[in-house]
């Protein structure tokens, strides 16, 4: 009985695990900077390690910056990584129960769906 | 790297290129400016970044300066006197000789600044061209360089900000102040408000590197009479005046 339980648990397992892990928009998506389970382990510290190089040494250009992620990442519904728990960011980050603290400052959308500039900043890119 | 971050790359430099030359073509004196730094490379201490405002050029009454900051910015219009403002206009009037002056007032930049100094998270830094940052990340919000600061150029961030649309990051409980359009200046464009000023017929800013000898403002500071303020402060300013 025991035995035929365990087989039972063993079998239902894996599809019980997809039931509950968030199901993503990823957007453009495509590949990755890096491989996906580097990513999901990692991102915050590559992320956080671009922050300091881009604002105080003025280095810009990296793969590893934040509006790369929203750039590949942004859902076509609503071109933004957050909004609802399918949302890239907002998805996993509820699942995680970790909070998510980059778009307090930083915009959710990619270039293209932020306000447009009146000066040659936006043409140029 | 993937392919398509490649394409993107290569178009960004064409992009920049290309718009660096048509820059130059309508006559805007740009030879000192037209160079945005290679992606991955730093900011040179070799560069110090400054600004001449000249006060005969600029027009009370106009603020064509103010609406381009916000709006390349992302800040909104001031209502009361706590809310945020990187640039404001003021009218300067001599009172034994009525002589009036418009200028706008800013973060000058200075080389000595006291608000990295009383910064107790260092926030507050000054990056190797010489622009004064704070660094979000990093900020408290205890407005000791608000304090500090003898130009009152930073203001405090009250109200959660709404609209993340704007390729400038801001947020509630920090310090913010003029960048000098450091996103612009790092991809080899000039600054908003010396844009817009332009734009409106004024030329009463001139940007650019004040280390390097062929630049339109190390001419023009060498050949005219310019102030910078507060000089008895001893911080060396980035941005001087002609008029005052």
């Amino acid at each position: 009985m025991r035995t035929l339980l365990l087989l039972l648990l063993l079998a239902v397992s894996p599809a019980w695990a997809d039931s509950l892990a968030p199901k993503l928009d990823i957007g453009k998506g495509g590949q990755c900077v890096e491989d996906p389970a580097f990513m999901r382990a990692n991102h915050m510290k590559l992320i956080l390690h671009q922050r300091n190089e881009t604002v105080r040494k003025g280095i810009r250009g990296s793969k590893y910056e934040l509006s790369n992620c929203v750039e590949c990442h942004a859902s076509k519904v609503n071109h933004s990584v957050l909004g609802t728990n399918q949302n890239f960011c907002q998805g996993c980050h509820v699942y995680a129960a970790v909070k998510i603290d980059c778009f307090e400052c930083h915009s959710s959308k990619p270039r293209e769906f932020m306000k447009p500039s009146e000066f040659a900043a936006e043409e140029i890119k | 790297m993937s392919e398509v971050n490649q394409d993107r790359r290569q178009f960004l430099a064409r992009g920049s290129a290309l718009a660096a030359g048509l820059a130059i073509a309508p006559g805007m004196l740009l030879f000192d400016f037209a160079r945005a730094r290679p992606a991955g490379e730093p900011a040179s201490s070799s560069v110090r970044w400054g600004m001449l405002i000249d006060t005969t050029q600029c027009e009370s009454g106009c603020d064509d300066c103010v609406k381009a900051c916000r709006t390349e910015n992302g800040w909104p219009e001031p209502k009361a006197s706590t809310d945020v403002q990187w640039i404001r206009k003021v009218d300067i009037k001599q009172i034994s000789t009525g002589k009036q002056v418009s200028l706008p007032m800013m973060c000058q930049h200075c080389a000595n600044p006291p608000c990295v100094d009383v910064c107790p998270t260092a926030a507050s830094f000054k990056r190797a061209d010489g622009i004064v940052l704070v660094d979000k990340h990093r900020c408290i919000g205890c407005r000791y360089c608000m304090m500090a600061c003898p130009f009152k150029a930073r203001s405090f961030v009250h109200e959660p900000v709404e609209d993340h649309d704007s390729t400038m990051p801001r947020g509630q409980g920090t310090v913010e102040s003029c960048t000098l359009c450091v996103h612009r200046v790092d991809r080899g464009i000039r600054p908003a408000c010396v844009e817009a000023c332009e734009k409106g017929g004024h030329r009463a800013i001139i940007f650019g590197d004040l280390n390097d000898r062929n630049s339109e403002i190390y001419l023009r500071i060498r050949s005219v009479t310019t102030t910078q303020l507060r000089a008895d402060l001893g911080l060396d300013t980035g941005l001087s005046f002609v008029g005052i």
